[in-house]
């Protein structure tokens, strides 16, 4: 193919308030580096901290892992989040509870979701967790 | 001006970075099939490839006889239609030759954004790279006529290699069309949402027509790169022309105006019809919180009077009453 | 990394640099409510120009050093955010609604100064005239 598109892949182990900087600073390298917009980037930037500030929180430490992907002719970032943690007992609740403006109740998980394309969590009690989003170049 | 404004251009919507705006799609290569060139068939092109050369001048020519007689490209002259005859017929020439399908493909896109804006239409593109491959097939069956087993090679080893050239040329045109189809309409969305600077610090959006998530984070994200470029205090949105205002619009509302002041800028939202202003309450959007005005005149007047702008009376009226 | 806290008349400018860590911020937090405190400021500006997100962790410091500030007697105005960064705040449901905003830093010490004055002529109301 003519226009080089590598293929991105980086694990970043999670365990303490700079790894987070860290995974921050290499998500925005790739986001922009694979050709998001400012905007994008500052969303993917911003979900991802706020993933992984979540396996910090519930479980102390985790595995973040950052990707390019494709479907088809569409290409895009790929970032899953995984502890093994207590787990989230109830995950319809856990997505209603956004943040509210007094603020900050809950994970953020429905605001998560509203940053990225795709959002997806597998979770158990006792089983940890896995949040998985991807967000898409836009082709125009 | 800050480095960051300078790098945002115009304060219009913030785009891709010009890089990437050229991208040729992923895989095409990867989804054709893959013509195994072993060395007989890398010879046979060898030698097709140099008949073709040989007889450049009288193919192109009866090559450009049967493009008239199907009438395509009739929006171009004879000459701009020789010329580039004369390149694609190289370059179709040189890609049956050396396989390399890359090149190929950027010269399509290059042709297309030539051709395109000529008027040329996907039909015209298809039909003519189907005419070479019919006059160059027919030079090869007049050259080897005598010897059928060796047309037989012959032709094996071109015809995956012309069916590819026309597969990568017109897939190269179409999506070169769907880009500027897609331009052209981001073109038009930008230019139905303009963001209006009427007094120092006072910018007007007056938004108009039907808002989908995408056209609504756009306005947006546009108002927010315009409040900062053009140092705007107040900013007033007019929702008249919206005729539909549905939980999203409004949640997207509520997102502009809360933006809006992170940036220091209030906005005045004119246009709420009682309609509308209803659907909002049954949201829950506090309208309390957000600051509403009839009409688009008195949202200005209001604004006028936060910015501290006195109004005077014109020359010569004064002397009235 | 510890941000420059700069004095400027009766008012404190924080400029945040792009990557802050939670204890970057943490530490801005309390050195900033040191400082009104010590230098008995009117108002705190802290400039996000240069910041790059502004995650839940980064807006509720935010919150609390205003909260705290105000405490002490001061006004805090947050100004330079970048659009792209408000855009992204508004949409995972975060604001600031009790800090007052300005474009940047000059609108900031307007508005501080507009704030501080009234402050002042309220004092004055019912008191001796003013020459």
């Amino acid at each position: 193919m003519s226009l080089d598109r590598h293929s991105r892949s980086l694990k970043i182990s999670i365990e303490s308030d700079s790894d987070l900087l860290a995974a921050r600073q290499e998500a925005r390298a790739i986001a922009f580096e694979l050709g998001f917009t400012l905007t994008a980037v500052v969303g993917i930037v911003t979900a991802l901290s706020e993933m992984t500030r979540n396996m910090l929180l519930y479980a102390g430490r985790g595995e973040l892992l950052i990707e390019s992907v494709r479907d088809g002719d569409r290409n895009g970032i790929l970032i899953t989040a995984r502890d093994d943690g207590p787990g989230i007992p109830d995950v319809q609740k856990a997505m209603m509870d956004g943040y509210s403006t007094s603020g900050g109740l809950g994970m953020g998980l429905p605001g998560i979701k509203r940053l990225m394309d795709s959002f997806e969590i597998r979770t158990g009690p006792e089983k940890g967790t896995t949040v998985i989003v991807r967000k898409w170049l836009e082709t125009h | 001006m800050s480095d960051h404004d300078t790098s945002r251009g115009k304060g219009t919507a913030v785009r891709a970075p010009a890089a990437v705006k050229r991208q040729l799609p992923p895989a095409l290569d990867a989804q054709l099939p893959e013509v195994p060139r072993d060395e007989q068939t890398t010879e046979l092109l060898r030698e097709l490839v140099a008949h073709l050369r040989a007889q450049r001048t009288q193919l192109r020519e009866e090559w450009l006889r049967r493009i008239v007689e199907a009438h395509l490209l009739t929006a171009m002259s004879r000459e701009e239609i020789y010329a580039e005859a004369t390149s694609i017929y190289d370059q179709y020439v040189e890609a049956l030759e050396a396989g390399a399908f890359e090149a190929l493909q950027a010269y399509a896109q290059n042709l297309s954004e030539r051709i395109i804006p000529r008027g040329v239409e996907t039909n015209e593109v298809v039909g003519i790279v189907l005419l070479l491959r019919d006059v160059l097939a027919r030079a090869l069956f007049i050259k080897y006529h005598s010897n059928l087993d060796k047309l037989n090679d012959i032709l094996d080893a071109y015809e995956p290699a012309a069916n590819r050239i026309a597969i990568t040329v017109s897939v190269g045109f179409v999506q070169e069309r769907e880009r500027v189809i897609r331009a052209q309409q981001e073109a038009i969305r930008e230019l139905s949402t303009p963001v209006l600077q009427v007094r120092e610090r006072l910018l007007i959006l007056p938004i108009i027509g039907l808002i989908d998530p995408h056209r609504a984070r756009q306005i947006t994200e546009q108002l927010l790169v315009a409040i900062r470029s053009n140092r705007a205090r107040v900013v007033v949105i007019d929702i008249t022309g919206v005729p539909v205002m549905d939980t999203n619009v409004a949640n997207h509302l509520v997102q502009t105006v809360e933006a809006s002041r992170l940036l220091g800028a209030t906005v005045i939202v004119t246009g709420l019809s009682p309609d509308i202003a209803q659907t909002l309450v049954n949201i829950g959007v506090d309208l309390g919180k957000m600051n509403t005005v009839g009409d688009l005149q008195g949202g200005i007047e209001e604004a006028e009077h936060i910015l501290g702008y006195k109004v005077m009376p014109m020359m010569g009226e004064a002397a009235e009453s | 990394m510890e941000v420059p806290i700069l004095k400027q008349g009766n008012y404190l400018i924080a400029s945040i640099q792009s990557a802050l860590s939670d204890s970057d911020l943490a530490q801005l937090r309390d050195a900033l409510v040191e400082r009104v405190g010590r230098s008995r400021s009117k108002g705190v500006i802290i400039d996000l120009t240069a910041l790059d997100i502004l995650d839940s962790f980064a807006t509720r410091t935010l919150r609390d050093t205003a909260h705290m500030i105000r405490l002490r007697g001061a006004e805090t105005v947050i100004v330079g955010m970048q659009p792209e960064v408000a855009f992204t705040m508004v949409q995972l449901g975060l604001s600031l609604p009790e800090i007052a905003t300005a474009l940047d830093l000059e609108e900031g010490l307007a508005y501080l100064g507009r704030k501080t004055r009234n402050k002042d002529k309220g004092r004055v109301r019912g008191g001796p005239v003013e020459p």
